[in-house]
């Protein structure tokens, strides 16, 4: 499995090899990230998730229906936006559990979406895996645009992969999820 | 605000009357495939070999799977079709929720998504949706109107659950400036 880690990690442009649970302290940032937001990527990403609600591609509907300056992004794609951020950071062993954030406001084609995380808690399951709640802001202009926390497995050593754990002791809804600070 | 007996014992009964009922029950005939993960993928810049590989998806997980976060876009039909399955219109409880109060627009406001059996290439998924509950009448930024939360429970075909998609949505009045 590590082998093919390594074969693929140059190929994707993979930012880190991973992190293990155990090199993960409350209070961690993560690294900051920022995407240009596009039409196209708006488009792309309504499209992609199959939501043909036209704020999402249609200017005009946009701006006479939802009273907005310009399309604006989907849920499903602020939530892909949220997972890419996190797995970036895990790398290819972290699995997601739970994810829940609020939109407060729209993000438009020619923002510049900003990303921060902060670990905010950590659970050892003792099953070579432990739960980190990370608490996200998306903003624009240093407004905070969305908010949130997200819940993610990470392994507990090298040999350790969430992605096999059984369903009976794959359980994301322990506990609430933890709250920003 | 609502100030009418009558209109309070009425919204009453509308929440009474659909709490705690799967609505919606449909099996979707979308498949689960690896040109969509990609799109899925490349909106959000997304290097994952998990959906870009299938040799790293094989080795780590068994099988080719879609981004967890992605699970409720294989529930929703395609932009035209020559056959009509009217319970796969996305959160369809949600637009009958704005209709039952009377409200024209709606928007959502807040997502938690909880995610259990990865869903894997070649699938089908089946979902229905449940109302948990609905707030009172309220006043926000965008109008007058409510609060109501909605599960959306997902399914594979062999019965393995694969997440709760839930949603808050508002539905809500435009406040006119005359008024």
């Amino acid at each position: 499995m590590i082998d093919i880690l390594d074969s693929v990690i140059g190929k994707f442009k993979m930012t880190n090899e991973g992190i293990l649970f155990t090199q993960i302290t409350v209070g961690d940032s993560l690294p900051k990230l920022e995407i240009d937001i596009t039409t196209t990527l708006v488009i792309l990403g309504a499209l992609a998730s199959r939501d043909w609600q036209p704020q999402h591609h249609d200017k005009v509907f946009a701006e006479e229906r939802n009273g907005t300056r310009d399309i604006f992004l989907n849920t499903n794609h602020n939530a892909a936006m949220i997972e890419r951020y996190i797995t970036d950071w895990t790398g290819v062993m972290g699995r997601l559990g739970k994810i829940r954030f609020s939109m407060l406001t729209p993000v438009f084609p020619g923002d510049k979406l900003r990303f921060s995380g902060e670990v905010v808690r950590s659970h050892d399951t003792q099953m070579d895996f432990g739960w980190v709640d990370i608490a996200i802001v998306m903003s624009v202009d240093g407004k905070p645009c969305s908010k949130g926390v997200v819940r993610v497995a990470v392994p507990g050593s090298k040999e350790a992969n969430p992605w096999r754990i059984d369903a009976e002791f794959w359980n994301p809804d322990f506990l609430a999820l933890k709250e920003a600070s | 605000m609502i100030t009418n007996t009558k209109e309070q014992q009425s919204s009453q009964s509308i929440v009474a009357d659909m709490m705690g009922k799967k609505y919606y029950e449909f099996e979707s005939d979308i498949v689960v495939d690896s040109t969509s993960i990609r799109s899925i993928c490349a909106a959000s810049y997304n290097v994952n070999p998990l959906f870009w590989d299938e040799s790293v998806a094989e080795a780590i997980v068994g099988a080719c799977i879609a981004p967890p976060s992605s699970v409720s876009a294989w529930l929703r039909p395609h932009f035209w079709s020559p056959t009509v399955n009217d319970n796969a219109r996305a959160l369809k409880l949600h637009f009958d929720l704005k209709e039952r109060f009377g409200v024209p627009e709606g928007v959502m406001v807040d997502n938690e998504l909880t995610m259990f059996t990865p869903v894997r290439t070649g699938e089908r998924l089946r979902t229905y949706q449940t109302l948990r509950s609905v707030s009172e009448e309220k006043q926000v930024k965008l109008g007058l109107g409510r609060f109501w939360v909605i599960d959306v429970v997902i399914e594979n075909l062999a019965g393995e659950r694969c997440a709760i998609d839930r949603y808050t949505g508002l539905g809500y009045r435009k406040i006119q400036n005359d008024e």
